[in-house]
Formats: structure tokens, C-alpha cells, sequence
């Protein structure tokens, strides 16, 4: 398959502009934001009409004082016009639910575990949220800002301090 | 008696100089100090001039645990795994920032310092430490071992000085140690 012209971000709101709230150039790579419940039409469309055929990523970033709280972010690559794009969502903190993608992407099962130990949003159909970074029995999720930066959980007992 | 005490100084000092030449090291790599341990251990820095050049591959076999690198708190059980499986003498060399102190890493994830879960002789410093830096703490380990009372004899078993899990090491003040079923 031959390279095409760059894809722009006109170009995808034109084909499914219905789903995305907002969209932008960040440093050469298109931004698309969206709720929660247009993520799985909005990456189903993207794979089948742009060929965003590799997950690359999900992330998630904490805004302690905004509301809602939380992005997740995606990122994808398209083999077609060899390219990258970001999804964001924003998440509340009082529901941190976004949909899986482990039914389209294999991978996202265990990007999307990671998620999960760090910033505590749930994924929705994800059924194995088992700690994949972190270990069982620790509390909390470390990459939240309001996580103390000193706090240890432990697994062995420390030795006693003389 | 002054006899007896002559002849088992004389006797330590003896297992001291065989100990000190036969460090059997075990090393636990973990993280980027691993390349510096391979340069100290290969022929340009060449620790089997001191004698602790044979890299055992069970811990049941060595007598020097090296902690090469960073250890979380979900590695430090095997870390002390290890440790228990090795037979006495043993001795812990913490090699680098990380497993002496934790170095940068003041976080979440990180032991702050593997004394906090297993008794350390010798403390290397540096990110990676310099080979020079290593061979310096295998000497100093190895006056250490000479220096040292061996009760090797049926008879000294009982004056046996307390093990390492008995002897106190200075560990940071910890306001914020908490176990996990408190948080």
C-alpha cells in the first residue's frame, strides 16, 4: 500500500466529526477529545476507515483540581498514512469508568491493567484488573497526585531499627 | 588458658586468610549497576585478584550476596529468599545508590535500602559506582573477614557470636513506614 497525503484532523472530523468534541494539532499529532461513550464507535471508525490498526498506548493523566479529574489517553498508529493520534477522554473522579478496548485491541488488556494500578479508573468489560505493575495488597494508586510521595507498603517485615 | 586463647587467635587469624581469599559472590542484578559489575569482574578491573571472581549461580553456594542495582518492594522478598538460603558465613555487599539507600528512587515502588529487610556488611556508594570503588569495598570487606572471629570448632559453637539477624545496624528514621494493613 502506498503512502498517502498526511491525514488531518479536518479530514477525520469530516468522517466522524458526530463523535469527537474536540480536535486539534499538538505538535504535529492530531488530538481528537471525546466522552467516554463515543470511545468505541470513534476507534472502531478510525480502524476500519483510516487503518489506526496498532494501539500503542493507554495512559491517563490526574488534574487534582479540575473537574472532571481525570484523561485517559490513547494513542494509535495508522499503517495506511503512517501516522499517530491521541484520544482523550475525561474521566470523573466520582465514576472513573471508561469502556475496554481488550474486545478490539488484544493488547489493551494489559495496558489497561496498568491503568488501573495507578490511577484507579476502572475499565468497563476489562474483566482480569488484577495488579500487573503493583503487587496484591497495596492500597491506593500511586500515580494520583493526592498519593503521599513517601508513603511504603511493604512486603516483608522490616527489621527492627536498633 | 593463655595458652588456649593463643592458639585460637592464631586459629581465626588463619580461617580469616582463607576466607578472605575464596569470596564466592552471588550477584543479584537487578538494574543498570550490572554493566559496572561486569566490568569490575572481567580482566580489566579483574576481581579474581582478590579471590572473588567465580560468580556462583545458586545462592546455596556463595558466601558474598552483591545487591547489584534497584530493589522494589515487590522484589524484596526474593531478595530475602535469597539471603536465607545461603549457609554461614555470609556477607551482603549493597552495591550502588539504589540498594544502599534507594538513590533517587523516593518513591511508591522502591525499597529505601535493602538494610531495611537484610543485614548489610559493606556499603558501595555511587551511580554506578567506579570499579576502583568496588575493589576498595572487597578489600575492606576482606580485612573485615581477616580481622574476624571464625568459630569453626565443635567446641565454639556455643560462644558463637550473635548472627547477623540478632546484630543491630543503623536503618533510617521511618515516621512513614507504615505496613500495609494500616493504610
Amino acid at each position: 500500500m502506498t503512502a498517502t497525503a498526511p491525514l488531518s484532523h479536518e479530514a477525520i472530523e469530516h468522517e466522524l466529526g458526530r463523535l469527537i468534541e474536540r480536535s486539534w494539532q499538538s505538535f504535529g499529532m492530531t488530538v481528537l477529545e471525546l466522552s467516554a461513550e463515543h470511545l468505541v464507535p470513534l476507534v472502531t471508525g478510525l480502524r476500519d476507515k483510516f487503518d489506526f490498526v496498532l494501539f500503542l498506548d493507554v495512559t491517563a493523566v490526574d488534574y487534582p483540581e479540575r473537574s472532571p479529574r481525570f484523561d485517559a489517553v490513547y494513542h494509535f498508529y495508522s499503517r495506511r498514512h503512517n501516522q499517530r493520534i491521541r484520544l482523550k477522554v475525561r474521566v470523573p473522579a466520582e465514576q472513573p469508568v471508561v469502556p475496554t478496548l481488550a474486545g478490539h485491541y488484544g493488547s489493551a488488556r494489559y495496558m489497561e491493567r496498568e491503568v488501573h494500578d495507578m490511577y484507579g479508573i476502572e475499565f468497563a468489560g476489562n474483566e482480569d484488573m488484577r495488579p500487573i505493575l503493583l503487587y496484591e495488597g497495596f492500597v491506593g494508586h500511586p500515580l494520583r497526585k493526592d498519593y503521599p510521595i513517601e508513603r511504603e507498603q511493604p512486603v516483608v517485615a522490616y527489621r527492627s531499627p536498633g | 588458658m593463655a595458652v588456649m586463647d593463643y592458639m585460637t587467635t592464631k586459629k581465626d587469624e588463619l580461617v580469616g586468610w582463607i576466607r578472605k581469599f575464596s569470596l564466592f559472590p552471588y550477584p543479584f542484578v537487578t538494574a543498570c549497576c550490572g554493566m559496572e559489575f561486569m566490568a569490575v569482574s572481567s580482566t580489566l578491573y579483574d576481581t579474581d585478584r582478590f579471590g572473588a571472581a567465580l560468580p556462583r549461580f545458586t545462592p546455596r553456594q556463595a558466601d558474598l550476596l552483591m545487591v547489584v542495582g534497584t530493589i522494589s518492594h515487590k522484589e524484596a522478598p526474593i531478595l530475602k529468599k535469597v539471603y536465607d538460603q545461603m549457609c554461614e558465613p555470609k556477607w551482603v555487599m549493597a552495591f550502588g545508590a539504589c540498594a544502599t539507600s534507594g538513590g533517587f528512587y523516593r518513591n511508591y515502588g522502591v525499597l529505601q535500602g535493602i538494610d531495611r529487610v537484610i543485614p548489610v556488611d559493606i556499603y558501595v556508594p555511587g551511580c554506578p559506582p567506579r570499579p576502583e570503588t568496588v575493589i576498595d569495598a572487597i578489600m575492606m570487606l576482606q580485612e573485615r573477614i581477616a580481622g574476624d572471629h571464625h568459630p569453626i570448632l565443635p567446641a565454639e559453637q556455643r560462644e558463637r557470636e550473635p548472627s547477623h539477624e540478632n546484630k543491630v545496624f543503623p536503618i533510617f528514621p521511618a515516621a512513614d513506614r507504615v505496613p500495609p494493613s494500616q493504610t
